[in-house]
């Protein structure tokens, strides 16, 4: 019998689940031998460069592309009027309306996309672009949401401006997109009604973006002679990516490729389909030759994948007690001045109904109403599944709102709200199903960590001495998020089902190679499937090679957004392997001459039951599938191929504190301490998990303390260079501690649920209910982000508190 | 975002520099750090159709005790006003403000002479010289001329500088040993320019005020020297109330412009705050 | 045409030359016209040093240098910091800290932690948060990075012993 430490050494071999493998992405990376987009140079190819309106709303009265077309090195611009033959002005958006390509006669955002110089390099592109001459007669713009419904508005979308309904229900304005809800609104009104108490608060979730240090890109290269689009692009999702290429130019799909390379960071902006993207591929398909476009850092900013811009109102009734007996949120969201927001189909609000949190909440409705703008188009998933941020940063500041109504502490207001850990798995009651859940036993464990009565007693000694500088403020937040899109019976795009796949060849060796319809962007797949994969087919993921991005070599999967990777791709990694493992248990009850029933699984081997020196591994397994030596009637090889369509999202959970101290003379908040434990399930790489923890936080922190995309009145960008825009140093940036719990996912092959974006959407509302505790005991039960020091000195102004001795 | 064509020159001397200057005239710009400048040609904000770099130019560079005061060469960089250990110990507090401008990579190419000339309020040098009494060498076709710091700056981005000349070295009067100091800046993040900031020296006699500079940053149009907060204080001690008195009267003068770090508010009151601050640090580490 | 400037310098060691307009930053030429691309651009107005490289001694944001300032230099890139086949401490600490993940910040934070350890080899943490404040990362918060230089500023300080 093999004894522990043998079982130990070949276990640590496989450095499957579980184990901090060290990341195999690396290796290029730290040499400087990645290949981002802009990295790609092809023989003969051309720069595009956009020209961009100055003005969010105008009419176009001409274009003259004399001068530029003279400037040395330029070969083409490109207009509306020139798409228009091909019938490429305009595109159709996955939120179920039209995007202008490029400006038809009418621009609706500032910095949008007018036209294209091609130039033989980027440098004459600029040169040619600031030669286009554009005469423009500007209008009324719309930047406040809350006026766009107004009787009488500016009509942004003349396109559309009859239409009555633009892919979500009855439209009752021209600048209105949709109006969507969700729950029982009769059941909750009814619980307000007769509630003991009640509280409503308004909270702006404000526009901001994800800023991913690689802007977007892309390189599109049309073979005339074959007929054949090969489109290198910084996309989240190659294979849906390549359907609408295929929709909008007409091309069969096979003739066109999509490869992904390596992304420098996404966290949804590169999601969405971009002009550029297809202004750049027309003018391949036009000459022929590869085009290239690479945003700036401005047009970043600017134009492509903001996010959130959702003015809320949140509403809770409960009994004295704080017992939570209805809940009404309601949201005006802002989608810019097209709807071209990434999100399933059936879900144009995203999975914003996933606000009643952690909470068994009986009563609960749920409404959006989205309009249009003269901002930039869209609304992204910033680091979080769409819309879930905006849900969460409710619910998590409103149970402090109502916390401080009641009188009750704020972790004890959810601990008598918390879904019960032997409800699970609790339908809430906006219908979904949560898989598994502790979190009485995660907010536990946060503050005996972090010892939070102490903390509360040096908060009230604090708030009792006037003389002390600082505002000591402590934030919970116990989020439950919702991850891993999802289930094709409510979830898809453009129709198709947002399942994921992995194809798994194994070599005569034991070497592996599995392709997934995922694209990693710093995530570390390369690593963690390889390590999923180790451990269900016992071979060691040294030797698993993963290849995603590329849609002529991995199967057709939705991408990498919302934390779908592993809550999908792996379960279809596991899945795939599965297949695989149940080929080899035949071919190994068949080699032992046993059967099946006979052979049970350890590590990296079948043995046989009763008689372990009786084994055959893996590896062996692998080569002899390559024989002729097979159970009568198998066929060589040992592949397979797995499809996997989620039964259900997965929701991961945390419970996280926050300890500010704010400096009541320049509002400046300090954080002291943020401990964040997270419980994602079965934990498959720990290094990865943290450091993805780190990320979201870091996000989180930014968002919370000074992110905003700031506009004056007609429209301008106030702030679109990282000058302004806040993406915050070491220097800024708190120490993180983290910890976690292990929940399951009942429903995953593996039990996994995602994690990369729970520290985000959890981060975000726990630094915003610490800033704000630091004022409750003066009456405080909401500010909205981004809680800069300007802002938060001058609500010290309002509340007098930065008085000194002897002021006046 | 692609700077537009110029033309480049370097010229290896002072008088090169200025006789291209005066015959290029207003057609050029002087290249130093070009942190500010370049910046501005890729948004196409500047469009020079000459660059003359002073980089080739080894007289405007070095740090050197003459005569009770350092003389700094304008293209002296941040990074070697940090790394010289005669600024850091005979003026610390140029030391103090060179260490929060910016971030590490512009510091080793920003030089004060150019932070100085850009005639920028955010700029944190103006202040610093304006609190430092220093002096400024500039020359031109007409030669050579020493302008104090304290006048020297105009408004926004204007200066004394008249057109072809060059500022060429930096002299900042030793402090007497003992002097107090402070640089306090409030930024939004790292390499943001102040919201605002305040630089003080200061000289105690016994437990009173015997001498004290204080000047502000991105205060004004132009930085700003705080003489009636500085007289209110001679002679006084340190204290609440004379604290809470100068930093009145500091933010007298104070007409920020509003932008996204704040509005005129909020950056009167920091700069107040911030020479409450730097008085406090500097009697800290003053001795009488 | 705009006038071409012949410039030569020393890259990692070895001595290159560029026909370049002036307009030309040192990341461009870098980047397409000599095959170095590991250097890379995050922001264009000098806030986020993907583009640093260090340049005669001093760690620079190569998106804000012109190449014809460059003349005569020695630069050292991502691409110079292995020898011998050997990787440099702080690209091992990196991979070890789990110092990176989409790695687009990687050889800017490397090169500007390669003269932040050359300046200070012991480095506290509060000295590397500032010594790297010109480098921004949007995806590892920071905290495995400086994890990572410390790591490497001991190895780097252990070398000499076991040598």
């Amino acid at each position: 019998m093999a004894d522990t430490a043998e079982l130990r050494e070949r276990e640590q071999k496989l450095q499957g689940m579980g184990a901090s493998l060290l990341r195999k992405e690396d290796a290029r990376f730290i040499r400087g031998q990645g290949t981002y987009i802009d990295d790609l140079k092809l023989p003969g190819m051309l720069f595009g460069a956009i020209v961009r309106s100055p003005y969010a709303h105008a009419r176009i009265t001409s274009i003259d592309k004399a001068r530029a077309l003279a400037s040395p090195g330029v070969v083409a611009v490109l207009t509306a009027d020139d798409l228009k033959p091909v019938n490429l002005h305009w595109m159709p958006t996955a939120g179920g309306d039209v995007q202008a390509v490029l400006a038809d006669k009418k621009v609706c955002f500032q910095y949008q996309e007018v036209a294209m110089v091609l130039a033989t390099d980027r440098f004459a592109a600029y040169d040619g672009a600031a030669l286009v001459e554009v005469i423009y007669d500007e209008l009324p713009a719309i930047t406040d949401p809350k006026k766009a419904l107004a009787p009488g508005a500016p009509v942004i979308r003349e396109d559309i401006a009859d239409k009555k309904d633009v892919g979500h229900g009855p439209r009752t304005h021209p600048n209105h997109v949709f109006t969507w809800e969700a729950g029982n609104k009769a059941a909750a009104d009814a619980a307000f009604k007769g509630a003991a108490v009640t509280v409503r608060e308004e909270i702006l979730n404000p526009r901001v973006h994800p800023c991913p240090l690689e802007t977007c890109g892309c390189v599109a290269s049309f073979n005339k002679a074959t007929g054949y689009l090969t489109v290198y692009v910084t996309s989240q999702i190659p294979h849906l990516f390549r359907t609408v290429l295929a929709m909008l130019s007409g091309l069969a799909e096979s003739k066109i490729r999509v490869v992904g390379g390596d992304i420098g960071g996404g966290f949804g902006n590169k999601v969405p389909i971009y002009p550029g993207y297809v202004v750049a591929t027309v003018a391949s398909i036009v000459t022929g030759v590869p085009v290239k476009w690479i945003e700036s850092r401005i047009d970043n900013i600017s134009t492509t994948g903001f996010a959130r811009d959702y003015h809320g109102v949140g509403e809770l009734a409960a009994d004295q007690d704080g017992r939570i007996k209805g809940l009404r949120f309601t949201a005006l969201a802002d989608h810019g001045a097209f709807n071209s927001h990434v999100s399933a189909s059936k879900l144009p609000a995203g999975l914003f109904s996933i606000c009643t949190g952690s909470y068994a909440i009986p009563n609960a409705y749920c409404r959006v109403d989205a309009v249009y703008t003269n901002k930039a188009p869209g609304g992204v998933a910033y680091r979080c599944s769409l819309r879930v941020t905006e849900a969460v940063y409710l619910i998590e500041r409103m149970m402090d709102v109502l916390a401080q109504k009641v009188g009750v502490d704020k972790a004890e207001i959810r601990r008598r709200n918390f879904v019960q850990a032997e409800q699970f798995p609790y339908t809430t009651s906006l219908g979904w199903t949560l898989d598994s859940g502790a979190y009485h036993a995660a907010l536990a464990k946060v503050l005996k960590a972090v010892d939070y009565e102490a903390l509360r007693r040096e908060q009230a000694a604090k708030r009792a001495d006037p003389d002390c500088p600082t505002l000591m403020g402590i934030g919970i937040s116990t989020f439950t998020e919702i991850v891993g899109a999802g289930p094709t019976k409510v979830c898809d795009i453009l129709g198709i089902g947002l399942f994921d796949s992995c194809d798994i060849r194994v070599h005569p060796t034991g070497a592996v190679i599995a392709r997934l319809g995922t694209m990693s962007q710093g995530q570390g797949h390369a690593t963690t499937y390889s390590q999923i994969i180790a451990t269900e087919l016992g071979l060691p993921a040294s030797d698993i090679v993963i290849e995603e991005g590329d849609t002529d070599k991995a199967p057709y999967g939705a991408g990498t957004w919302g934390s779908r990777s592993t809550p999908v791709a792996g379960a279809a990694a596991a899945t795939a392997a599965r297949k695989i493992k149940d080929k080899a248990r035949k071919i190994a009850a068949h080699l032992l001459e046993v059967g099946e029933g006979d052979l049970e699984w350890e590590i990296d081997r079948f043995k046989v039951k009763g008689n372990p020196s009786q084994a055959k591994t893996m590896k062996e397994i692998c080569l002899v599938s390559h024989t002729g030596n097979l159970p009568p009637g198998m066929e060589q090889g040992l592949n397979a191929v797995a499809y996997y369509d989620p039964p259900n999202l997965t929701f991961p959970f945390g419970a996280y504190l926050c300890v500010v101290d704010i400096d009541k003379f320049t509002g400046e908040t300090k954080v002291r301490r943020f401990y964040a434990l997270d419980d994602c399930g079965t934990r498959i790489n720990p290094m990865v998990i943290e450091g993805q923890i780190h990320g979201g936080l870091t996000e989180a922190f930014a968002v919370a303390m000074g992110q905003q995309l700031p506009f004056d009145e007609n429209g301008n960008h106030l702030g679109n260079s990282l000058m302004d825009y806040f993406l915050p140093t070491a220097m800024e940036t708190p120490h993180w501690e983290t910890d976690h719990t292990v929940t399951p996912s009942p429903h995953h092959p593996i039990g996994a649920k995602g994690v990369a974006e729970s520290p985000h959407v959890g981060g975000i509302p726990c630094f915003s209910n610490a800033v704000i505790d630091a004022f409750a005991h003066l009456g405080v039960t909401h500010m909205d982000m981004p809680h800069s020091s300007y802002r938060v000195w001058q609500k010290c102004q309002e509340l007098g508190v930065n008085k000194r001795p002897g002021d006046v | 975002m692609i700077p537009p064509s110029f033309d480049y020159h370097a010229p290896r001397s002072l008088g090169e520099a200025v006789s291209l200057l005066s015959s290029l005239g207003d057609e050029a710009k002087l290249l130093a750090g070009g942190h500010s400048l370049l910046p501005m040609m890729k948004l196409r904000f500047a469009q020079p159709a000459h660059l003359i770099d002073l980089g080739a130019i080894s007289d405007l560079r070095g740090i050197r005790e003459e005569n009770g005061a350092l003389v700094i060469g304008a293209m002296t960089t941040e990074a070697e006003l940090l790394q010289s250990a005669l600024v850091r110990n005979k003026l610390p507090l140029l030391a103090e403000g060179a260490s929060q401008i910016a971030d590490p990579q512009v510091r080793y190419r920003g030089t004060i002479g150019g932070d100085i000339s850009h005639g920028d309020p955010g700029n944190d040098h103006p202040a610093l010289m304006l609190a430092l009494d220093a002096s400024f060498v500039v020359t031109g076709p007409r030669g050579q001329r020493t302008l104090p710091a304290n006048g020297f700056f105009l408004g926004l981005y204007s200066t004394q500088l008249a057109p072809a000349e060059i500022l060429t070295q930096i002299r900042i009067p030793i402090p007497a040993a003992g002097t107090g100091w402070s640089y306090q800046k409030l930024k939004r993040k790292t390499g943001d320019f102040a919201t605002a900031a305040s630089a003080v020296l200061l000289r105690m006699k016994g437990t009173t005020v015997a001498q004290v500079a204080i000047a502000l940053t991105n205060a004004a149009p132009t930085a700003l020297r705080a003489a009636a907060a500085e007289r209110a204080l001679v002679g006084k001690a340190i204290n609440a109330a004379s604290l809470a008195e100068a930093a009145r009267l500091a933010m007298g003068i104070c007409q920020p412009a509003a932008d996204l770090r704040g509005d005129g508010a909020y950056k009167t009151a920091m700069c107040g705050e911030m020479t409450r601050r730097a008085l406090e640090a500097a009697l800290a580490r003053a001795r009488a | 045409m705009a006038k071409l400037h012949n410039v030569s310098f020393k890259l990692n060691g070895k001595a290159v030359a560029a026909e370049v307009e002036a307009r030309e930053l040192l990341i461009y030429t870098l980047r397409e016209r000599l095959a170095h691309t590991g250097a890379h651009i995050g922001c264009e107005t000098s806030h986020c040093g993907a583009c640093t490289v260090d340049c005669n001694g001093a760690s620079v944001k190569s998106c804000t240098v012109l190449t014809v300032q460059c003349a005569g230099a020695d630069v050292l890139t991502v691409e110079g910091l292995e020898r011998g086949g050997a990787l440099h401490a702080l690209q091992q600490a990196f991979h070890e800290e789990h110092g990176l993940q989409c790695g687009y910040c990687t050889p800017g934070m490397l090169m500007r932690a390669y003269r932040l350890l050359e300046e200070n080899p012991n480095p506290s943490e509060a000295e590397i948060r500032y010594g790297m404040s010109g480098n921004l990362c949007r995806c590892t918060g920071y905290q495995n990075i400086v994890k990572a230089v410390q790591s490497a500023a001991r190895k780097l300080a252990a070398k000499p012993a076991a040598a």
